[in-house]
């Protein structure tokens, strides 16, 4: 059993780390702020919330474990919340798409002001 | 005895990886062009630093770290919240950090202006060949802004 847990807590660890690293190239090599945040609010939220569920499930303890998953949904909604008001916020003040989009479907959709 | 190798290992694991995507982020927030990039880049800071309150939590056994970890996101939150709107009061200035088109021809500044006006002064010589020459080139010299210009010496002409 004790091995068991250990196991899952090193397979959340490693899965979190992996999804937070591909996060952090992602931030990196994406071409504008719009695709950033993809990989910003997804992969990165995900890996920081499966580090949370890591310490809960390495605790064995059903308080901490509460505790850590009240966390982890914290976590996972409010990210979207965020990154979607930074994005609102960015295409209303006219940041552009990069060169290579084909569609922006918020400036088409919006009335002709 | 096993199982605690385990999970050491993979907490060492995880604490170098989370460190190269710190300094990965850092990256970003240093070079991002825009004031969003870097709203954006410190927003998944926060995630990172996040899991690193994780990480030592599970090394050191004091569960109380998921508190803080839990009392850093809602400050994330808040401050992305925050600064969403303060970027929305703010507008994207034009040409800022050469990464927003300008939308208005008058906006460019210094850097932008040299190539417009040699453009300008091109289609100018060849209307002024055609229509009266001596008004339009006498003007060209003395007003660099000549697109303004031309239909005022066009409606004199008339």
């Amino acid at each position: 059993m004790d091995l068991v847990l250990a196991l899952a807590t090193a397979l959340l660890i490693l899965v979190g780390t992996v999804f937070t690293f591909a996060a952090a190239i992602g931030i990196n090599r994406f071409p504008d702020l719009y695709t950033r945040m993809h990989a910003a609010s997804k992969a990165g939220t995900v890996g920081s919330a499966l580090m949370l569920v890591a310490v809960g499930v390495h605790a064995a303890d059903l308080a901490i474990l509460a505790r850590s998953f009240a966390g982890f949904f914290f976590f996972v909604l409010t990210a979207p919340v965020s990154a979607h008001l930074l994005a609102k916020a960015a295409h209303d003040s006219g940041y552009p798409l990069s060169d290579i989009s084909v569609l922006d479907e918020k400036k088409t959709d919006e009335p002709r002001i | 005895m096993t199982s605690a190798a385990i999970t050491q290992f993979a907490v060492n694991v995880g604490l170098f990886v989370l460190g190269v995507s710190f300094l990965l982020t850092v990256w970003r927030v240093i070079k991002g062009p825009t004031l969003p990039d870097r709203v954006i880049a410190l927003d998944m800071l926060v995630g990172i630093v996040m899991g690193f309150i994780a990480l030592i939590a599970i090394r050191t056994g004091f569960t109380l770290y998921i508190d803080i970890a839990i009392s850093l996101g809602l400050v994330g939150f808040l401050a992305t919240v925050a600064f969403a709107r303060f970027i929305l009061s703010r507008k994207a200035r034009a040409g800022e950090d050469g990464t927003r088109p300008p939308a208005v021809p008058v906006v460019p500044a210094g850097t932008a202006a040299p190539p417009a006006m040699p453009k300008a002064t091109k289609p100018k010589p060849a209307k002024s060949s055609d229509g009266k020459q001596k008004a339009a080139s006498a003007r060209q010299p003395e007003d660099k802004p000549k697109t303004k210009r031309k239909p005022a010496t066009g409606k004199g002409e008339t």
